[in-house]
């Protein structure tokens, strides 16, 4: 077999037909642990490449030397889905000269599949991937060095972007089976020494939260859930990883349990605790567009009822056929909720951008039942308020807000606040909420923002939804 | 009664959202010499400016023998405590000492009778005297077993079946009872071990506390569950609360439910299973009335 | 009134550390994750609190992680105290 496609990443790149002011796309299934962007831009750079525009399915900490090549003229505008640490605080403070563009997971895969958002050249890293470019997120021989599990997020850049490029730290034997990415989809594989470091996927060991404040989150969750009418068998559901999110599962397990209540599916980002759940026989299918730990991954790699899914496929607004719009229950987290119960989990209230939009707004718009789980306060920060910062999640998709010291229910759902009442909760006004929060902490000063436009919210129908400001 | 450091600023902001019937702030055992002063003034200022709604404030004061703890009561009552828990109470007169303090205090801002007492019991000494302890004011509303000072005191140490604290718990409920006040058993600090807490908490339901000291949040839903009445209990005694009612606008003094005459035990009984109800949460305040 | 060196808080999570040392009118050096939103709220609360004990002349470091203002009122109560060895219930 000759193996024409496996080449220097110089050269894919040269054969990529890349040029100055192009896009290119990057993956995040390696999550903190990614090596793959900051490879690529530094080779991009080196061979003189400017003027690129980077979209990625999301960045973090990791991303720190983007801040050099961006300074560079290398990248000069991002799309993602977030930003966090010292590269999020740069461009918040004004960094790039164009703002960055934030989508959603499902409104990035409808923007891919559209051609609204055209993709140049997609760099995709990959655990395995043979010679002619058959790529998966799984383990496949004995030299394997990583592993992440779904590559749902890389799959409409794999199908739609001219040219793609797989990186992997493990080249197998051809059939590479099952695959992710199809070699018909691929260009080059590039064989580098690591495409991410597995270990910090999650962010620590999964663990249960023994955070008090944490704990009594989740079992509120927990009641909203059990109490809201939509707790029945063949019920689908889908949860963040928060502390809170994760004691959540647990109770909703023992109580599936007593009351013999099966799931037909848990959908979206996969943990350990629903591999778990899948296991015990309570949940018949996990639906994975990311595989949040090693279990999952590991679950996915081997249990034929744990699948992939791609973005388009998770939450596209566009495709009536996107799980999204089977799914009956998910517990999102939040740093802001306000009183028209819009959310955001993009801008902290000091006004920099620490957060990513993930599905948030995709789940909570076509899910039957959006909890959104926050406390009331972080520290002296008011996570209830009058308006949220910046606005990612309309509150028309939102359902209940839970906090610590009560629960709110939207408006627009009467008969879900006559349920949880009935049950003994304690239904508030989300406007109680939001005085409760600033009578503890009082009046917040306006944020210091200055005119630039440092990032725009699209909406996942592909409408610009929201603007944020630079931080002087 | 959940036990919060009283230098703990972070814990005293919210402690009550996971909804303890009493919170007790302490400036005793949890507070270092050092910062005595320090968690005195927090205290005072989290009792004054924090809403901790229709939760009971306790505060442990130091003992009136140290240099804290006259400093201590002055502080609390001023910012305007519930209760005062006196640590390591030996006698009444000690009690008798302390309600003075307070009533000097209150006299001084104009609030005479506001303060009450709770008197912690930790050595064999405060055993035998009990109900001495227990009657030895009109603003004693409970008393209380310190079980890790008293194991040491009687010479032994705690064990998971709490063989050595029968006679204490046994006598603070009799004496309790017999002055007609609350009690109320001490903590278990090993929160991994869920099981045997919960053990714990049913024995000293059985005995006739009225309630556990906890440590921390997580040790809330166990007690609740344990203190909880059935459904029927509960129900049994709504019929019962409604038929005194009734009777009360008959202006008879005679209550019967289905029939049968009620006794007086009867009425307490249900009075007790409805304030229990209650504090689990079971059913709100306004379904009583 | 004469002012010693001396310090109050904790660096714990909901709490401020405050150091004070003699100075010459009322300086605050503040450090607060939340300063852009609560850093008059918490200047005022220090000044205010210094001031109701007598102190206008102070240089004070405030480390602030998340305190409220009854937290803020008691670490400068206390730090101050300290400082000066002044009976605050007494006087």
């Amino acid at each position: 077999m000759r193996n024409t496609k496996v080449v220097s990443l110089e050269e894919a790149i040269r054969r990529s037909g890349l040029q100055d002011g192009m896009t290119i796309s990057f993956h995040h299934h390696f999550r903190g642990g990614d090596k793959v962007v900051n490879l690529v831009v530094a080779k991009l750079a080196e061979m003189g490449f400017k003027d690129l525009h980077l979209a990625a399915s999301s960045l973090s900490d990791v991303h720190a030397p983007l801040i050099g090549h961006i300074k560079a003229g290398v990248i000069t505008r991002i799309s993602t889905s977030g930003l966090r640490g010292e590269l999020a605080e740069e461009i918040s403070h004004g960094l790039m000269e164009h703002p960055v563009v934030f989508r959603s997971h499902g409104g990035r895969g409808s923007a891919i599949a559209s051609g609204e958002l055209h993709i140049d050249v997609a760099f995709l890293g990959a655990s395995s991937c043979d010679p002619l470019g058959n790529a998966s997120g799984c383990p496949r021989s004995d030299s394997a060095k990583s592993i992440c599990g779904s590559l749902g997020y890389a799959l409409p850049d794999a199908r739609y972007a001219d040219h793609v490029v797989v990186l992997t730290d493990d080249l197998v034997d051809y059939p590479n089976v099952p695959k992710s990415i199809s070699a018909c989809d691929v260009e080059s594989v590039v064989v580098v020494d690591s495409v991410g470091d597995s270990s910090k996927i999650s962010s620590g060991a999964i663990r249960d939260s023994k955070n008090p404040r944490d704990i009594l989150l989740a079992q509120q969750a927990a009641r909203v859930i059990i109490n809201s009418g939509y707790f029945k068998d063949g019920f689908s559901i889908q949860t963040g990883t928060g502390g809170a999110s994760l004691a959540a599962v647990k109770y909703i397990r023992e109580s599936m349990l007593e009351r013999g209540i099966k799931a037909s599916f848990a959908l979206g980002g996969i943990t350990a605790h629903m591999v778990k759940l899948h296991e015990e026989g309570l949940i018949g299918r996990l639906v994975d567009v990311q595989s949040f730990d090693k279990v999952a991954a590991e679950s996915l790699a081997h249990d034929q009822f744990h699948q992939e899914v791609s973005a388009v496929e998770y939450a596209s607004a566009d495709h009536s056929g996107s799980a999204v719009h089977a799914l009956d229950i998910v517990i999102l987290s939040a740093l802001e909720v306000d009183t028209d119960f819009n959310v955001n989990v993009l801008v902290g209230s000091d006004g920099i951008i620490r957060g990513a939009i993930g599905g948030h707004p995709d789940t909570a718009e076509d899910s039957a039942l959006s909890i959104i789980v926050v406390p009331l306060l972080r520290g002296r920060i008011p996570c209830v308020v009058p308006k949220v910062t910046t606005l990612v999640t309309p509150g028309a998709g939102v359902d209940v807000v839970v906090t610590e010291y009560g629960i709110a229910v939207n408006p627009r759902r009467p008969e879900i606040a006559e349920r949880l009442a009935t049950a003994g909760l304690k239904i508030l006004d989300i406007k109680e909420l939001s005085d409760k929060a600033r009578s503890i902490i009082g009046k917040p000063d306006p944020l210091p923002s200055g005119e630039k436009v440092v990032g725009i919210v699209m909406d996942r129908h592909g409408r610009v939804l929201d603007e944020i400001h630079e931080v002087k | 009664m959940m036990f919060v450091p009283g230098n703990n600023p972070g814990m005293m902001a919210d402690a009550h959202i996971y909804g303890p019937d009493s919170i007790m702030l302490d400036l005793e055992d949890s507070v270092t010499m050092a910062e005595k002063d320090a968690a005195r003034l927090l205290v005072y200022h989290a009792l004054k400016s924090i809403d901790y709604g229709d939760t009971e404030m306790v505060v442990r004061i130091n003992p009136l023998s140290t240099p804290y703890g006259r400093k201590d009561v002055e502080a609390v009552v001023k910012a305007g405590v519930d209760v005062i828990r006196m640590p390591k109470t030996e006698t009444a007169g000690e009690v008798r000492e302390l309600e003075a303090e307070i009533l000097k205090v209150e006299q001084e801002i104009g609030a005479v009778g506001r303060t009450q007492i709770m008197a912690a019991i930790e050595s064999a000494l405060g055993i035998v005297n009990a109900y001495e302890i227990a009657k030895a004011s009109d603003r004693m509303m409970g008393i209380a077993l310190g079980a890790e000072d008293y194991s040491a005191n009687l010479k032994t140490q705690r064990t998971p079946g709490g063989a050595e604290l029968l006679l204490a718990r046994e006598t603070i409920v009799v004496a309790a009872r017999a002055a007609g006040i609350a009690c109320f058993d001490t903590v278990y600090s090993n929160l991994d071990d869920m099981e045997t807490f919960r053990k714990e908490v049913e024995l000293i339901k059985t005995l006739g506390f009225d309630g556990k000291s906890i440590i921390n949040p997580r040790q809330i839903e166990v007690v609740n569950e344990v203190f909880a009445p059935s459904q029927k209990d509960i129900e049994k005694a709504l019929r019962i609360i409604a038929a005194i009612k009734e009777a009360q606008q008959r202006g008879s003094g005679v209550i019967s439910v289905n029939g049968k005459m009620v006794d007086r035990p009867v009425v307490i009984r249900a009075e007790r299973t409805i304030a229990l109800a209650v504090a689990s949460g079971i059913i709100a305040k306004e379904d009583v009335l | 009134m004469e002012i010693k060196n001396a310090v109050a808080g904790t660096l714990e999570s909901g709490d401020i550390l405050i150091q004070i040392a003699p100075g010459d009118g009322l300086q605050i050096d503040l450090q607060s994750s939340v300063a852009a939103q609560f850093g008059h709220q918490i200047r005022k609360v220090i000044t205010e609190t210094l001031s109701g004990l007598g102190i206008e002349d102070a240089w004070v470091k405030a480390t602030d992680k998340g305190a409220l203002d009854c937290t803020i009122r008691a670490r400068v109560t206390a730090a101050a105290v300290r400082a000066t060895g002044k009976d605050v219930w007494k006087d």
